[in-house]
């Protein structure tokens, strides 16, 4: 399926991975890979209750116990100034270690040093905490009475964090009140963790001048240099960050966690290399979940499916501290996509976020910010609407689509969707999943009594934040940025603010360059990660490496052009305005004997440069002018066991058009990687707190994530519709898969349950919930219940 | 307490603590980083390595101690004479990996199952693979890599008959 390529033409190559000969040797370097002379190992103290007062910590045995080095409490880190730690946009703080008491469980209360692993973890189990429990708040809708209130810190008396909302509110009610049809429906889209397989980690220290060196599993380590500067109060040029080979990310690794400022302070306050690697069960019960939004969504359309007003009002579960990493501006994301793919007159929008005595988080997920839960509010209740109307799911979408020829189109809820060819899309995925045919065979299994589903999600994304006008986090506006170098040779490096956790960026930036330049895409370096070599970047989440740093890229890549056509001219001889660029390579005007190649033209431009500047290299700074807007159809057809609740999905296809497509070897590994997390969204993942706020999914064996065994086999295809706005017409598609999936498999699940007058059913769909489904069915419909 | 621990061919003599887990001995005692850590509960399969030429293993359910005088294979020795094994090859040919870091385990895991199973099903390979998570490829690649590994190990048998 891999192809190698040659120099130019790179892009749309299915070029083998750049970085595979070092992860299949297992010579790739996470961030547990390195040590350094003296290094201490910390592990955390973790409160077992949800809400309690610390009466006292008594860190006596703990000490006393062999290879322990020291312990640090909140009161400690209070008296240094580092007690609290800002969150991304900036609307909160968070306790770095508890101060005064405990608001969540596994909360980190204290961290121990010591000599190795084993001694940290058994110093921090003598760590002797006096806990006062205090009343649970473990449900959103508790907390909105304020009868507990969880953060007296905060000026605002209330654990109400913050209202959101966009579009119009009187138009959109009015709109609905006369509207022929009306669908109203509940949707939770559960928390859930996206658990990358290398859990977070950092190694602190601080060199022979006292420069702290930060090795950390970051997919944003520039804002992290910046954000330890502020906290830390160390300038910025004397805190260099390294993020090294990251084991996935999922938006997991973007937040700052409390358990990097502990390492920090530990490896200045001991003068010792400090090693912090959290256990699985710390990653999924105290760093970055996500989801968590109860949606109260409203469709209003015409007798004959016309929608007429779509409005969302969501009850938002932020857990203990508000950490969602959602640009300062968007505290809800970009949850305004929420009409989807769908030509809506008039919608509104609102969020309202709570605390509660659960882990903080609230981040993108495999998606652009709150994108995956608003898709899924439109995809969901759109097949609901289809089952009020009585008409085809298939048929409503298509009446409602945005029409190719409405781009670039101005949504009610404020975005210019830049692209797209829905009607294409989804009759290719018609075409090739066999429609009609599935149709027939439905109605045949149908009238046996058997059940099968045919799900379909038409979604559109939002993605590759931003716009300067509007996008920051902490300030910092959401630009990405390249340097590229030219060797003599030909060879050379490219450096991007993004940070690569699996997605190829050591071949896809390459492949870039190498169409851009007419050079070998083997001899181009790729290197992020590295704060002192890197230009500032804001890292890679939320889609926008290939939207954002990919067009720096191929701007960085174009201003090299330009020079080289300086030192073109001198070489041919010719005016610079009589040669041209043609087929990868200068040519003098009109005569395609007299070419001259990039190679050529970087030698000269370190030997023989005439009256240019020496050197071939550029740097780009991109502020996107919009969005992208990725879009696809999915398909996904299951068989529902009546007896067991058992659902198998027979067939997944998913076509894409995430606009021009860069090495669509690694687009449909994206993509099938994608659909697997939707899939274990959709049927299995959940992070569940019980009434006292107990987390009861703290490893791997409750916290349940889809192995080769439940893992569908996944049919993909594409249309390209390039984004008009992006340099080379790329729009992004690492995340489009979890963000359209999920609602292609809960509505083929209720489609196979619709004949039992099953509209609903909450993620993720286990066996259980189904089985109950169609027992409740049936004992509603009179039915004896089979046995 | 002292163990010899034959690893990729070297023998490795440590002086460890009775509760360090094989993974560990690994990592910190031979340096071989290679063999990752996913979780606490042998669930990921991150940490597999091939115990005595036959079983795949995962190295966070065995203390060091119980592997002494046994020979252990990891991904640092799969490569020989400056040539991928085919199942590494496998795997980028297949793009059977996005960040690596289930890979070493799910290569180590595929060795034991070739031995064992030379000619696998998909369905065979998907249960031969169900103790090793992956979150970044969705196993359709991964399921191609095994097969195509598989095809290239017997190619020398089917020269034979």
């Amino acid at each position: 399926m891999s192809a190698d390529v040659k120099a130019g033409h790179a892009i749309g190559v299915a070029m083998k991975r750049k970085e595979d000969p070092r992860f299949v040797q297992g010579k790739g370097h996470y961030v547990d890979d390195f040590s350094f002379p003296g290094m201490l190992f910390m592990a955390l103290v973790r409160s077992p209750y949800p809400h309690a007062t610390i009466k006292s910590i008594d860190i006596s045995a703990a000490m006393k116990v062999p290879g322990v080095k020291a312990v640090i409490t909140g009161k400690d880190l209070e008296a240094a100034g580092l007690g609290w730690l800002p969150t991304f946009h900036g609307l909160d703080k968070q306790m770095v270690l508890a101060i005064g008491k405990v608001l969540f469980q596994y909360q980190e209360v204290a961290a121990v040093f010591a000599e190795s692993r084993e001694a940290a973890a058994d110093g921090a189990e003598q760590v002797q905490v006096d806990y006062d429990p205090l009343p649970v708040v473990a449900d959103p809708f508790a907390s909105k009475t304020d009868t507990v209130l969880l953060r007296p810190d905060r000026e605002q008396k209330t654990n109400h964090i913050y209202h959101w909302e966009v579009g119009d509110r009187d138009r959109t009610d009015q709109t609905l009140a006369k509207s022929a049809k009306r669908v109203k429906q509940r949707i939770w889209f559960q928390r859930c963790h996206p658990a990358p397989l290398e859990p977070c980690g950092c190694v602190a220290f601080f060199d022979t001048m006292g420069r702290l060196q930060f090795y950390v599993t970051s997919q944003a380590p520039h804002v992290y240099r910046t954000a330890l500067s502020l906290v830390t109060g160390i300038p910025e040029d004397r805190i260099h960050v390294i993020s090294p080979d990251i084991g996935g990310g999922f938006g997991n690794k973007v937040p700052v966690y409390p358990g990097y400022v502990c390492a920090v302070v530990g490896a200045l306050k001991l003068g010792h290399p400090v090693k912090w690697i959290e256990t699985r069960t710390e990653n999924l019960t105290s760093t970055g979940f996500a989801r968590d939004y109860h949606m109260d969504v409203e469709l209003g359309a015409t007798a004959d499916g016309k929608l007429t007003a779509v409005k969302v009002a969501t009850t938002a579960d932020h857990g203990a501290f508000d950490c969602a990493a959602d640009p300062t501006k968007y505290p809800a994301g970009m949850f305004g996509i929420c009409t989807g793919s769908y030509d809506v007159p008039v919608a509104h929008a609102e969020v309202d976020a709570y605390f509660t005595n659960k882990a903080p988080g609230g981040i993108a997920y495999r998606c652009s910010f709150r994108v995956t839960e608003a898709s899924y509010a439109i995809e969901r209740t759109m097949d609901v609407l289809a089952d009020e109307l009585g008409i085809d799911a298939v048929e409503l979408r298509r009446k409602n689509f945005v029409k190719k020829e409405q781009f670039p189109y101005a949504s009610a809820l404020g975005f210019t969707y830049d692209s797209g060819d829905y009607e294409k899309t989804l009759q290719k995925a018609l075409d090739t999943i066999g429609y009609q045919a599935l149709l027939k065979e439905q109605q045949e299994k149908r009238a046996r009594g058997e059940l099968m589903g045919i799900g379909f999600s038409t979604f559109t994304e939002v993605v590759g934040a931003g716009p300067s006008k509007h996008f920051d986090i902490l300030g910092i506006k959401m630009f990405d940025s390249a340097e590229i170098r030219i060797h003599p040779t030909g060879a050379g490096i490219v450096r991007a603010g993004t940070k690569s956790q699996g997605q190829g960026h050591e071949t896809t930036w390459a492949q870039i360059v190498a169409e851009e330049l007419g050079l070998d895409p083997q001899q181009i370096m790729v290197e992020e990660g590295d704060t002192d070599t890197a230009p500032y970047g804001l890292g890679t989440y939320a889609s926008r490496s290939t939207p954002v740093a990919g067009a720096a890229i191929a701007m960085a890549a174009r201003r090299i052009r330009e020079k080289a056509r300086k030192i073109a001219a001198h070489l041919l001889e010719v005016g610079e305005a009589d040669v041209e660029w043609v087929d990868y390579r200068f040519q003098v005007k009109g005569v395609p004997a007299k070419t001259v190649t990039m190679k050529e033209v970087a030698f000269a431009a370190y030997t023989n440069m005439a009256q240019n500047e020496p050197g071939l290299e550029a740097t780009f700074y991109y502020d996107p002018p919009n969005m992208t807007f990725p879009n696809g159809t999915y398909v996904a057809v299951v068989d529902v066991d009546r007896e067991t609740g058992e659902v198998k999905v027979r067939r997944f296809l998913a076509v894409d058009d995430c606009g021009t497509i860069i090495n669509p070897m690694i687009v449909e590994g994206q993509v099938h990687g994608g659909l697997t997390e939707g899939f274990a969204i959709a049927f299995m993942q959940e992070i569940q707190y019980d009434a006292d706020g107990n987390n009861l999914n703290t490893n791997f064996t409750d916290y349940l994530v889809p192995t080769a065994q439940e893992a569908p086999h996944w049919e993909t295809a594409q249309t390209v519709t390039p984004s008009p706005h992006h340099p080379i017409g790329a729009k992004g598609v690492g995340e489009s898969p979890n963000v359209g999936s999920p609602a292609a498999f809960v509505n083929a699940v209720v489609d196979a349950l619709s004949p039992l007058g099953v509209r609903h059913l909450e993620m993720p769909v286990t066996r259980e919930k189904v089985w109950r489904a169609i027992r409740e069915a049936e004992a509603g419909k009179g039915k004896a219940a089979r046995t | 307490m002292k163990v010899t621990i034959t690893v990729n061919g070297t023998p490795y003599t440590r002086d460890v603590e009775p509760r360090t887990l094989l993974a560990y001995f690994l990592r910190e005692h031979c340096g071989l980083t290679g063999t990752h850590v996913g979780c606490d509960t042998s669930s990921c399969g991150c940490c597999v390595a091939v115990l005595d030429g036959q079983t795949a293993v995962k190295t966070c359910t065995m203390f060091a101690v119980q592997a002494d005088g046994h020979e252990i294979l990891t991904v640092e020795g799969l490569a020989a004479g400056g040539a991928l094994h085919p199942i590494q090859q496998a795997f980028s040919d297949q793009h059977g990996l996005h960040c690596g870091y289930c890979t070493p385990g799910m290569m180590l895991t595929t060795v034991a199952l070739l031995k064992h199973t030379p000619a696998p099903t998909e369905a065979q390979i998907r249960e031969g693979l169900a103790g090793n998570l992956c979150r970044c490829t969705g196993y359709n690649n991964i399921v191609k890599a095994v097969q195509q590994a598989a095809d290239v190990l017997r190619q020398p048998a089917a020269a034979t008959k």
